[in-house]
């Protein structure tokens, strides 16, 4: 079953419209409406907030401002005193006058349609104070204003520095020092965040659209200074979350906070220029990259500096730029330090994958540069310079398959056959590229519980989430595989925090971690279903001899069995199990990352400079492959991330406000389906035992990292221009091509 | 909510003693209504007039009913043979499922994308005349190079309408008080002055019923070239609609009209006159478009658009004329 491609098994809902997402649930009574009122400055204070006029309207129940909702507790803090992060602290809105960022809420219009809700916020009239903020980060700051993150996300230390960059920069034959630049980006999930919360019997019950069960559920609690049994969330289908649904944010905390204040059920849908502001964005980067190498193409030093925003308020978040400089190429010189600057802007968070998505652009794009410079075949430029061990500590790999992912992606590709540069093609110009991509593999605690029925059909329970990837399929999958039942025979619940805990879907350990938890369940489950089949009093094989084991939905003791039906009769009418995976000693011990490889083709048009995709190709290894299906759409899916990251994607930032200008997505270019080729997809992956139970390394995020490179060296290869401003709009093609006399 | 009338016309004569505002495909209006921008206290809907053809028009030009949808106006068989230019802006503007609500008449009167007019945090003359205009010294990267004033510098996103203005269609117009008009399609929309929020030169309840193309001359070259910041639903940084005819190597008729550019679809006189009488020949055509960028005014983010401008009229003049080869995009 593990491995077969297998379809969607929520497929006919999802097409039929019949998987409940967060604000499809029918709940009784119909909820209100709530409207998000956005602050409409950058930072500073409400000096008087006047709702009589919106209040008045026809269908308003009540309009919320801090004046008139209970005491929560401070943003960033928790009910009892203890440590939280940024998913997990306070994310108390309306709870005083301060305005951190722009479009802060500081109004909820709570109606009875839609309509009625949307207008009166128009009628609501807030004055404010004004306060200085920062809104961008121009690599012009000061030293007072840089700030050392405590870590990076995924726990790394912001500064890894070994060997002597300074000096490899003075000694090398070929040296490169560049500076490349990524802009504010957004998440884009197609479902907006989205609330229905009830109060009810002193419990605040949640239909949420998240990423993470757990985390919203201490987030919550630690908001409203309840107890974390005191909270429920449902949730058994997100429209994407890409980072963004990792925690909660106003459409929770301000339903919640409507229903607790009205004792009605409260539905918060946030607009898509509201997840603009209401949610959070990745930040602007700005990256130095330095490389060293001797004539052969050997490198002596790599340098991948990074500076970004921070918000200035509650958390704190930094990307590790640099991780794919870290680990993937063999190096006595590393230099990787991380900086961030304190910002006024909306929350800036996690966004699919934080670090190497933007960071193994800017540094597979200095490769490209380095190997153009030494006169050498990109590919045979990293080929050369490939680690044994992980660079930045030693650390032997779980196991490193980028050698294979380079060499079969050339192969399949038809590499060899690359052209020369500048192919002119009418006024088209035509160019190949290509770039490495690893990605950091991680494991998080998880648990899960596998119940028969009498009937002897498998039911597996889990708070996991499904927010687009194929959960619900792959679950399926291992405890059928487990239990050696049909897939038909299996139930996989999810998205209910009443059920065992995993680490939910982010980061892209979702399934390594819920289904070794759940792999561990099923075999709990076999070794008790055996048990009973051998030793139980009333069992027609007790004490018969031989190899006790389950297959083919049997229980088997040597050559007798029994169906599960008639095993669980034995103890009444259900049977279950509970299961867990943790982190173990192979996570400290080994290096674990995914890797791949990008080649694609290209036209520039030499007149405007627009780019056009023509092809690309993804090898990939990343462990065993669950389901061929899935997989493949989560590789695709992250290719078509990248593409828009390194072409069309830039959220830009109003210096004066810290207003977003292109909040919606008429002007915030998503690449759209004539932006992306077709994409062919190689699996090179076999199991890898060191990753956890199943021996699969996490997909979510692989497919994007690096694919921008290679878009960007593309580039260079077909016009001369090199584009280190991403994303590569026809503005700046066009004036590369004017200053080379194109 | 903000109450309005809606009320569904029947005849013309109906709609337009009926109100001063019309409704179409709304695909523009309806937005702008959510957001508190346009505030109409009555709606006359106009799509069921009899308005939906595309009739041959005496002289051989075509008739297009304003409520032809842009869809439909796209795939006419006419439209394609006979004004080709036409085809391929509507079918380079917005998505499928736009073009399968928005009218004939609408699209010429969709208002700006201007952030700063959509942003109502924001100061906007358009929107609030007067309040000031924080494009100017704000992120202007889509504005205009050639038109815009202190007061306003947004630009007009329409694609048909540089199709339609280097046509040199006409619309026919219904006032209130029975009369007709005819307006030049080039004459239709306003320069932004110190009145930006002046758009277009209809009365209030004065109704497009059609858009008159005329003949063109026979061997007519048409060219439409769009540049986006993607392959598709994006609006033009810079876009150029071109209708040449030749003689041999001699140019008898050029028209070209820009999109992207400027307050209002854009034709461009300056390069049209450097063509007049000139032979085919890359140089022409370059200082062409030269001519016409001559007073263009970038507003910093959007500075690239005067050399793109620049390249893209030459380029799409060379490929009517046939030294480029086109783009089947």
């Amino acid at each position: 079953m593990i491995g077969k491609a297998t379809r969607r098994v929520d497929g006919p809902k999802k097409v039929r419209g019949a998987a409940p997402y967060a604000a499809d649930q029918a709940i009784e009574p119909t909820p209100y409406i709530g409207w998000i009122v956005e602050a409409t400055i950058g930072k500073g204070r409400v000096v008087s907030i006047d709702t009589a006029a919106a209040e008045r309207e026809p269908g308003v129940v009540r309009v919320l401002t801090h004046e008139n909702t209970p005491k929560q507790i401070p943003y960033g803090e928790t009910r009892d005193g203890s440590d939280a992060d940024r998913f997990t602290m306070s994310h108390a809105l309306l709870n005083g006058t301060e305005i951190r960022h722009p479009g802060q809420a500081v109004a909820l219009v709570v109606a009875g349609t839609l309509e009625a809700a949307r207008g009166a916020a128009l009628l609501v009239k807030v004055t404010y104070e004004t306060d200085d903020g920062r809104y961008v980060v121009t690599g012009e700051e000061p030293e007072d204003l840089l700030v050392v993150p405590d870590e990076l996300d995924g726990g790394q230390e912001p500064d890894v520095v070994k060997g002597d960059i300074d000096a490899a920069m003075a000694e090398a034959a070929h040296t490169l020092d560049v500076e490349y630049t990524t802009p504010s980006q957004i998440s884009a999930a197609m479902e907006p965040h989205a609330t229905i919360a009830v109060w009810a019997d002193g419990e605040l019950t949640l239909y949420l659209s998240i990423q993470v069960i757990g985390w919203a559920i201490t987030a919550l609690a630690n908001t409203f200074g309840l107890e974390k049994s005191q909270v429920r969330i449902l949730s058994p289908f997100t429209g994407g979350g890409f980072g963004s649904k990792l925690g909660v944010h106003g459409d929770a905390v301000l339903a919640s906070l409507a229903a607790m204040t009205l004792e009605h059920p409260v539905k918060v849908v946030q607009t898509r220029r509201s997840v603009f502001v209401n949610a959070p964005h990745r930040g602007s980067s700005i990256q130095r990259l330095r490389l060293a190498a001797d004539a052969e193409g050997k490198l002596l030093g790599v340098g991948h500096d990074s500076r970004m925003p921070m918000a200035s308020y509650g958390y704190e978040f930094a990307e590790p730029t640099a991780a794919g400089a870290r680990a993937s190429y063999e190096t006595p010189a590393l230099h990787t330090v991380h900086r961030v600057v304190k910002v006024d802007l909306p929350p800036i968070d996690s966004m699919r994958a934080p670090g190497e998505a933007i960071g193994s652009l800017a540094l597979e794009g200095a490769l490209d540069e380095l190997a153009h410079d030494l006169g050498l075949d990109p590919l045979e430029l990293r080929l050369r310079n490939l680690a044994d061990r992980e660079p930045q500590s030693g650390k032997p790999f779980a196991s490193n398959d980028l050698r294979r992912c380079l060499e079969k992606g050339a192969e399949a590709f038809g590499w060899t056959d690359r052209p020369e540069p500048r192919q002119r093609d009418g006024r088209w110009w035509r160019g190949w590229g290509m770039a490495a991509c690893t990605r950091v593999n991680m494991l998080m605690e998880g648990a899960a519980r596998i119940r028969l029925d009498a009937d002897g059909r498998a039911r597996a329970e889990l708070d996991m989430t499904d927010i687009g990837t194929g959960s619900y399929t792959i679950l399926t999958q291992i405890a059928a595989e487990g239990l050696g039942l049909p897939l038909e025979s299996v139930e996989v619940v999810l998205g209910d925090s009443r059920l065992p805990e995993t680490a939910g879907s982010g980061g892209s350990f979702g399934a390594a971690t819920a289904g070794g938890a759940l792999k561990n369940a099923t075999d709990n489950l076999c070794a008790r279903l055996v048990e009973l089949a051998r030793d139980h009093g009333d069992s027609p094989l007790r004490g018969a001899e031989g190899e006790g084991r389950v297959a083919e939905g049997r229980v088997w003791i040597g050559d007798r069995s029994l169906g599960f039906d008639e095993v669980v009769g034995l103890v009444g009418g259900e049977l279950s199990a509970e299961g867990s995976i943790a982190p173990g000693e192979n996570s400290e011990k080994y290096a674990q990352y995914a890797y791949g490889a990008h080649f694609v083709t290209l036209r520039v048009d030499g007149v405007t400079g627009e780019v056009r995709l023509e092809r690309a190709l993804g090898a990939f290894s990343f462990g065993r492959v669950l389901n061929p299906i899935t997989a493949r759409s989560q590789l695709i899916g992250g290719m078509t991330y990248g593409i828009g990251g390194a072409l069309t994607e830039a959220l830009h930032v109003d210096p004066r406000s810290g207003a977003f200008p292109n909040r919606d997505f008429a002007e915030y270019h998503l690449a759209v389906q004539r932006d992306v080729p077709p994409l062919e997809v190689h699996m090179l992956g076999e199991p890898d035992e060191k990753c956890g139970a199943l021996g699969s390394k996490g997909i979510g995020e692989l497919g994007l990292c690096g694919i921008g490179g290679a878009i960007a060296n593309a580039v260079f290869h077909a016009t001369g221009v090199r584009v280190r401003e991403m994303p590569i709009t026809p503005d700046k093609v066009l004036a590369g091509l004017m200053a080379q006399g194109d | 909510m903000r109450p309005f009338e809606y009320v569904r016309a029947a005849t013309v004569e109906d709609a337009v003693t009926g109100g001063d505002r019309f409704i179409a495909g709304g695909t523009n209006l309806v937005d702008l209504m959510k957001h508190g921008i346009e505030r109409p206290e009555r709606l006359v809907d106009v799509t069921r007039l009899e308005l939906a053809s595309i009739e041959e028009a005496d002289g051989g030009g075509l008739r297009i009913g304003s409520q032809v949808t842009n869809s439909a106006l796209a795939n006419d068989a006419r439209v394609r043979e006979r004004y080709p230019v036409l085809s391929k802006a509507l079918l380079s503007g917005a998505t499928q499922q736009l073009r399968n609500k928005a009218s004939t008449g609408g699209n010429f009167l969709q208002r700006t994308r201007c952030y700063y007019f959509y942003d109502t945090a924001r100061r906007c003359n358009k929107r609030e005349p007067g309040s000031g205009c924080d494009a100017l010294d704000g992120f202007n990267r889509i504005h205009a190079i050639l038109g815009a004033s202190e007061h306003c510098i947004a630009t007009h996103p329409s694609d048909m309408a540089v199709a339609m203005v280097a046509l040199d269609a006409e619309l026919l117009t219904r006032k209130s008080d029975g009369s007709t008009r005819r307006v030049k399609a080039e004459a239709l929309h306003q320069l932004p002055g110190d009145t930006p929020h002046h758009e277009h030169v209809l009365e209030p309840g004065e109704l497009i019923t059609h858009v008159d193309l005329p003949p063109l001359p026979d061997g007519a070259r048409h060219v439409y070239r769009k540049a986006r910041d993607r392959a598709s639903y994006a609006f033009a940084l810079v876009s150029v609609a071109v209708v040449l005819v030749t003689d041999g190597d001699a140019i008898t008729e050029a028209r070209v009209a820009l999109g992207g550019v400027a307050p209002k679809p854009w034709r461009a006189h300056r390069a049209e006159a450097a063509l007049k009488g000139a032979r085919v020949d890359r140089d022409v055509f370059r200082r062409a478009a030269e001519a016409e960028l001559e007073d263009a005014r970038g507003h910093g983010d959007n500075d690239f658009k005067i050399p793109l401008a620049t390249r893209l009229i030459a380029s799409a003049l060379a490929e009517a004329a046939g030294l480029d080869a086109g783009d089947d995009r």
